[in-house]
């Protein structure tokens, strides 16, 4: 190719790589809407405040350490070698010799990559709702995307022992969203349940304060979520990557779609009314579903992957329930149950992938992220305590840990 | 302008409180118009009667709503409106269905318009 195309391919494919990771870090403000609308009044300002720290503690974990981590120059395929801060962006002479090889930017890469990192933490923020402390979350949060995602990101995307194995997940149910929820899962496990979640048996509705914004967030993950499996084409700029893209766009928002109205008419059946917080349960839940390969399927088994993820979100958020788990915001079955829904949908699709390989990955990403989340998690209720006290529970974590209300004008 | 609490005792005017549905509200007030009342106070609140709330549903849980929202209406009358305002009251606000609402009527001992002092009937 003559070199000024080889410029320009390299221009739009990193710009393409920019915007779709632009797009990415604003599931971050869906996150922080979701959440905020599926708690109550008086956690707000504690789940917003935990949502723009938890980006940005995200955003400088990943590039003191993290990506290198992630990316590693060398490794074993099990411990990547450590090194810290980012390097240099490619010089255009050796973009062009290259003759295509080096298409986008270095520094395009991490930052969509970062902004993956801060999806997988927001996961666990949704969870940990209106009774963690927020100090003891911010240092998990270090912790988290500074070591536990990146290890098993390597694993995978960096060329580590699943990638190898076979292992096959293209934008994330597993590396992104299932290791969010394992998490979440063994925070929410040492945390216990809400105040009055659970009590004589019964399972007792904690209805969220804010159902349009629980709505808007939804609309606004499912916007990043083209950013999120269509930039992990990583390519644009030729007709066959092209339309790659367009399938991956058309994929994700079939199955997401798919996911509402199964969860819906799920709900409807099961609960004799249309459910609509389950229904955006229902999105993510079809999302994350078609995420680990949005590309090989047809947009009608995109469809059905979708719509099946929309109907296990709603088992998984009962059953949950029934084992005490409570997780305000449905997030470690919309993240982790259909994230394991989507690894194994994979070989329906893609010929590549095997049954066999899937729940190596499957079960490799979750004991890891599990067990060694567990052990932090567990060090901080040694050491500082995760839960906030019985009465700060009652007056709501605004006031007792940010100190301030979120409508703190005099209300009906 | 000095108001002496003696001559405020004039007795001849009634206070109706009346707890409504909300989206009775524009019908009570038009109602309460047309009789001529000039004027009326309204609050959003909660409450139960009979039925002592209802049940929704959340993710797939049942919970109970002990108070229900309701608007109160509140009517300063001379004696000779009372009846009449009671009576366009009910009419606007009624649904025949359960949680209508109640209306209450009592003895208003004075008023006070506060820009001019006027007591009694004058001041409503």
């Amino acid at each position: 190719m003559e070199g000024q195309v080889i410029e320009l391919a390299y221009a739009l494919d990193t710009f393409y790589f920019l915007v779709m990771g632009a797009f990415v870090m604003w599931m971050a403000a869906g996150f922080s809407m979701l959440e905020a609308g599926l708690v109550r009044g008086k956690s707000t300002v504690e789940i917003l405040t935990k949502n723009i720290a938890l980006y940005s503690i995200a955003s400088i974990m990943y590039m003191v350490v993290g990506y290198n981590l992630m990316y590693p120059s060398d490794g074993t395929g099990v411990i990547p070698a450590v090194s810290f801060f980012l390097g240099g962006d490619n010089a255009a002479a050796d973009v062009i010799a290259s003759d295509g090889d080096i298409y986008y930017s270095g520094l395009s890469d991490f930052f969509f990559q970062v902004v993956f990192v801060a999806t997988a933490m927001s996961i666990i923020s949704g969870a940990v709702a209106e009774r963690m402390k927020l100090g003891s979350f911010l240092l998990f949060a270090v912790v988290m995307t500074g070591l536990i995602y990146p290890i098993q990101g390597y694993w995978k995307w960096g060329g580590g022992f699943l990638d190898a194995a076979g292992f096959s997940d293209f934008a994330g149910s597993g590396v992104v969203h299932l290791c969010g929820a394992a998490a979440a899962l063994a925070g929410v496990i040492l945390l216990g349940a809400r105040k009055g979640k659970y009590e004589n048996g019964q399972i007792n509705a904690i209805p969220g304060a804010n159902m349009p914004l629980a709505t808007l967030g939804t609309f606004i993950l499912w916007l990043g979520w083209f950013g999120f499996n269509g930039g992990s084409e990583l390519i644009v700029s030729n007709v066959a990557e092209a339309n790659a893209v367009a399938l991956i766009f058309v994929n994700t928002n079939t199955a997401a779609a798919g996911g509402v109205v199964a969860a819906l008419l799920f709900s409807k059946i099961l609960f004799g009314k249309f459910d609509l917080s389950m229904s955006l349960n229902g999105a993510i839940g079809g999302l994350v579903s078609i995420t680990a390969e949005p590309l090989a399927p047809t947009p009608e088994l995109a469809l059905l992957i979708g719509a099946i993820g929309g109907i296990i979100v709603v088992v998984s958020i009962i059953l949950l329930d029934r084992v005490k788990i409570d997780d305000p915001v449905g997030a470690i079955s919309a993240h982790g149950t259909c994230g394991i829904w989507g690894l194994v949908a994979v070989p329906l699709s893609n010929a590549d992938a095997t049954l066999g390989a899937q729940l190596y990955g499957t079960i490799t990403i979750f004991a890891w992220t599990f067990i060694a989340s567990l052990i932090f998690w567990g060090i901080l209720k040694a050491v500082m305590g995760i839960r906030i006290t019985n009465d700060a529970e009652d007056v709501g974590a605004d006031v007792t840990e940010c100190g301030i209300e979120a409508y703190p004008e005099f209300k009906k | 302008m000095i108001i002496h609490a003696s001559n405020l005792r004039s007795k001849n005017m009634k206070l109706i409180i009346a707890i409504v549905k909300p989206f009775k509200l524009d019908d009570v007030r038009n109602a309460l118009s047309d009789i001529g009342v000039l004027g009326i106070t309204v609050t959003e609140v909660k409450g139960f009667g009979r039925q002592k709330g209802h049940t929704e549903l959340y993710r797939g849980a049942e919970y109970v709503v002990d108070f229900l929202p309701k608007v109160k209406v509140e009517v300063a009358v001379s004696d000779e409106m009372a009846d009449k305002a009671v009576e366009a009251i009910t009419q606007s606000a009624n649904t025949g269905k359960i949680g209508d609402g109640k209306i209450f009527i009592m003895n208003l001992e004075s008023a006070v318009r506060i820009r001019t002092g006027e007591t009694g009937s004058e001041a409503l």
